[in-house]
């Protein structure tokens, strides 16, 4: 059944798309279905175009709730509330629902777009999985092929002559028994690798570090998508380059100055100590405010990204979040040098909004 | 095609619901798959409206969250004699009760409730009147043309006065010689009785602030409009420079406006007399043994909140329960008040038993602001768990600000009034005597949204064809916004003054 509603949907949608009526464009934004995962609060990127009015400038003013809590308390309420618009709509009742990860990178994948990664053609490791299509003559009880088990004892008998048409009783003995096996199956399994690297400066403030967690959980639960298993490393850095874990990545606020190279340079050791390029799937992140010390240490960043970190990896990609201290030099800097490569990728993430764009620009070349 | 068995539902919920004294229209009841489900709330409830995007952008929202899982719309009410509902093909029976009886809570409230009473009743036949005549200009003026022009109707749709559907206009139209003898009427003087006293009993002085006052009474006269005018639309429609088919437009748009506005304004008082009502009939009288674990399952859904966040079936119903309560018992007036004693407080019974004449008297009378303002207390507040939150700069989060049930009452009050819009009225239409439009926010405590505003004032242009002008205040000062659109050729540009 066609619905009436199509023709009213299409032209949304071509809207959206930039086709038509450019004058709506910048009214566009993303409007966030909430879901949840875990203790994450997550959002599915719905874009919808918001027509002004006149409204209180609402941001961040907050509201009335109810609940337990003593003041302070923090709550998970999302930015869109108090629009006090959603009137007409009696009957809407929200679910909260867990979404797999595995879900959540299908709708990204929809969402955006995203083209599916082919891996590299590096030396991929084998590996063995299957269904229980095999038959065997020795395994666990479990297994037990009964019928299988019973044909071999009738033959055995029909053969030895002990089989009694009359009074057909059967009794198997260990030789006769069969039993279920896993036929292994080579199916090519592709390790991935996946380095963030954050600038900790003082110069990133808490916005920015947020828009870098958003971020990478996205391109984490792509990746995840994409690959059975990934690894993950985390470097932060100032001047020096230290590896850290998840946790203090995010956490982690230092105030000195910024040299990048420490961090390409730590890049490359681990790279080549723990993922030597045969056998993984590399990706390396990097975010930063792109305020970095001196000209000579940007030459120095470029090439090591060109004698080492571009030849090993799938995929590097920059992320420029704008602070309102740092110049942003270092973005054109990596432009003019390398952005003919097709392996880097360049991204500006001014605000939150821009995430989805930035992701897109990052995993939209499927490598 | 509604199956005998859900017929037989129908009948018992009805007859039910006017055993407890619930006055109705009639339900027309269908039954709809999800997709018709999506496509109808995409079009505010009706199943004919005017070609136009925004349907579609609400279908991408509301089908993707089902799609997703995140969300499902189990019934849809429209007002309108006879109240249509519609039903989601595949409830289950116990949903199905429950959500029949929600409808007939919601069809007594629109019936009976005061804010409803000046709502269009054959809004179904209307809306596909809408649309009929938007199609027609589409044929006859394109496409862009009229879907634009939708466009800046749409950004003002809500400047309207909901309390103006109440006044009772008056349409006598003064003549011109009335105007003019009153402006020929001499100052009034007192006799005096001789002419030396005539200073003493007629002082200059006061001849003179007299004169000066009939002249500003004839400025202010001259003035247009006379006193600012709230229903921004109405204004428009009577005096801005429109062709025919856009003033018709803008007219619907309008209608449409004044349609949705009590449903806006009660949704807290309407939601919460449905659940009451729906709790009510199925657990005194409908549900079986066997279906009471699912229907309390979805009751519990319909009233849970996300963590935090203040569900509006729930404060409502509430809301309702609590003043039965205290009616049945007493607990409202001077003496329960001013007794300082917990305990007697807590256990005062009267013995009453007006409880549940109160409600049904509240659910005519009152609309969510007045219905907070009056019924919402202290002890419930407390009991309830009610909070303020704010943004917490340096945690980036909402926190628990307060439970003051002083602040918790303005707050909600604020987010309320004139549905949590600004107030904007039309100060002059022929501002500085050059036919330019000058509008005025009346502020409350909170800001406008200034990139908006200019969006808006920029549509507002469009409509007016002269400057338009806006006076708001922006941290604490006096602005004024104008839009303007400049030289020939050149696109509307806002430009933003500082007032005194």
């Amino acid at each position: 059944m066609s619905l009436r509603i199509e023709q009213d949907w299409g032209r949304f949608r071509e809207i959206v798309r930039g086709k038509i009526k450019q004058n709506l464009r910048k009214y566009i934004i993303r409007s966030e279905l909430i879901g949840k995962k875990g203790k994450d609060i997550i959002s599915i990127p719905v874009p919808q175009i918001e027509i002004p009015h006149f409204v209180h400038s609402f941001e961040k003013s907050g509201g009335v709730g109810q609940g337990d809590g003593d003041l302070g308390t923090p709550i998970g309420i999302a930015e869109y509330e108090g629009d006090g618009h959603a009137g007409n709509q009696p009957g809407e009742h929200i679910l909260e629902v867990e979404i797999t990860l595995e879900e959540l990178a299908r709708i990204l994948g929809e969402e955006l777009e995203l083209p599916n990664i082919e891996p590299c053609g590096k030396k991929n490791i084998k590996s063995v999985s299957g269904k229980y299509t095999n038959i065997h003559t020795a395994g666990p009880e479990s297994l037990r092929h009964i019928k299988r088990t019973f044909r071999e004892a009738l033959k055995r008998q029909i053969i030895s002559g002990s089989y009694d048409a009359i009074n057909p009783l059967i009794i198997p003995v260990t030789e006769d028994k069969r039993y279920k096996a896993r036929e292994p199956v080579e199916e090519p399994a592709y390790n991935a690798a996946v380095i963030y690297m954050m600038d900790v400066s003082g110069s990133m403030g808490s916005e920015q570090k947020e828009i870098v967690r958003i971020e990478s959980f996205w391109i984490d639960a792509w990746l995840k998508h994409e690959y059975k298993d990934i690894e993950t490393k985390y470097i932060v850095h100032d001047a020096v380059a230290h590896e850290v874990d998840r946790d203090t990545f995010f956490r982690v606020r230092e105030s000195g100055g910024t040299i990048i190279s420490s961090a390409y340079k730590l890049c490359r050791k681990v790279m080549e100590e723990r993922y030597p390029q045969e056998e993984w799937n590399l990706y390396a992140f990097h975010f930063s405010d792109g305020d970095n010390w001196s000209r000579d240490d940007t030459h120095e960043c470029i090439e090591i990204l060109e004698e080492s970190l571009l030849p090993s990896a799938n995929l590097f990609c920059y992320g420029q979040v704008e602070s309102p201290y740092g110049s942003g030099q270092f973005y054109y800097d990596l432009e003019d040098h390398l952005g003919e490569k097709d392996n880097i990728v360049l991204s500006k993430i001014p605000n939150r909004d821009a995430v989805y764009d930035s992701i897109k620009k990052f995993l939209g070349k499927g490598r | 095609m509604i199956s005998t068995e859900l017929r037989r539902y129908i009948e018992e919920i009805e007859r039910r619901a006017h055993e407890y004294g619930l006055d109705f229209f009639d339900v027309v009841f269908e039954v709809i798959d999800f997709e018709d489900m999506n496509m109808l709330a995409s079009y505010g409830g009706f199943p004919v409206r005017y070609p136009h995007w925004r349907f579609g952008m609400e279908y991408e929202r509301i089908s993707k969250s089902y799609s997703y899982g995140l969300h499902k719309i189990y019934e849809m009410v429209i007002n309108n004699d006879p109240v249509y509902a519609y039903l989601l093909r595949g409830n289950t029976d116990i949903d199905q009760k429950l959500v029949i009886a929600h409808v007939y809570g919601h069809s007594d409230f629109f019936k009976n409730n005061l804010w409803f009473s000046v709502t269009n009743r054959k809004m179904l036949d209307e809306m596909a009147n809408h649309a009929v005549r938007i199609s027609r200009y589409i044929d006859k003026y394109g496409y862009e043309e009229v879907e634009g022009f939708i466009d800046i109707c749409l950004s003002i749709e809500d400047l309207i006065d909901i309390h103006s559907p109440f006044i009772k206009r008056q349409f006598a139209v003064k003549s011109f010689l009335e105007d003019d003898e009153g402006e020929r009427k001499p100052v009034s003087k007192l006799r005096s009785p001789s002419e030396y006293l005539e200073d003493y009993i007629n002082p200059p002085d006061f001849i003179e602030w007299q004169k000066k006052k009939s002249e500003d009474e004839k400025i202010r006269k001259k003035k247009f409009p006379e006193s600012p005018k709230r229903d921004v639309l109405v204004f428009l429609l009577e005096n801005a420079e429109l062709e025919e088919w856009q003033r018709d437009v803008l007219f619907m748009v309008r209608e449409e406006s004044y349609y949705y506005a009590p449903q806006m304004q009660t949704k807290i008082m309407n939601e919460g007399w449905a659940a009451y009502w729906h709790s009510k009939i199925l657990t005194e009288k409908v549900v079986t043994d066997n279906e009471i674990i699912d229907y309390a399952d979805h009751h519990a859904g319909t009233l849970a909140g996300r963590a935090g966040s203040l569900n509006p079936y729930k404060l409502g119903m509430e809301l309702f329960r609590d003043i039965e309560d205290r009616w049945n018992r007493g607990k409202f007036g001077r003496e329960y008040e001013e007794c300082n004693d917990i305990e007697t407080k807590r256990a005062w019974d009267m013995k009453l038993g007006i409880g549940k004449e109160k409600i049904f008297e509240v659910r005519r009378l009152y609309n969510d602001v007045t219905f907070i303002d009056e019924f919402l207390t202290e002890d419930f507040s407390r009991e309830h768990k009610l909070f303020t939150y704010a943004h917490n700069q340096s945690t980036g989060a909402y926190e628990i600000e307060s439970r003051d049930f002083k602040k918790i009452k303005e707050k909600l009050l604020f987010m309320l009034t004139n549905c949590g819009r600004p107030i904007i009225e039309v100060m002059e239409g022929n501002y500085m005597n050059r036919g330019e439009l000058y509008l005025i926010h009346r502020q409350e405590s909170v800001d406008l949204k200034l990139d908006w505003a200019k969006e808006v004032l920029k549509q507002m242009f469009r409509v007016w064809k002269r400057p338009v002008h806006l006076e708001t205040l922006v941290d604490g000062k006096v602005r004024a916004f104008t839009a303007d659109g400049g030289k020939k050729g050149k696109d509307v540009e806002v430009q933003s003054f500082l007032v005194r």
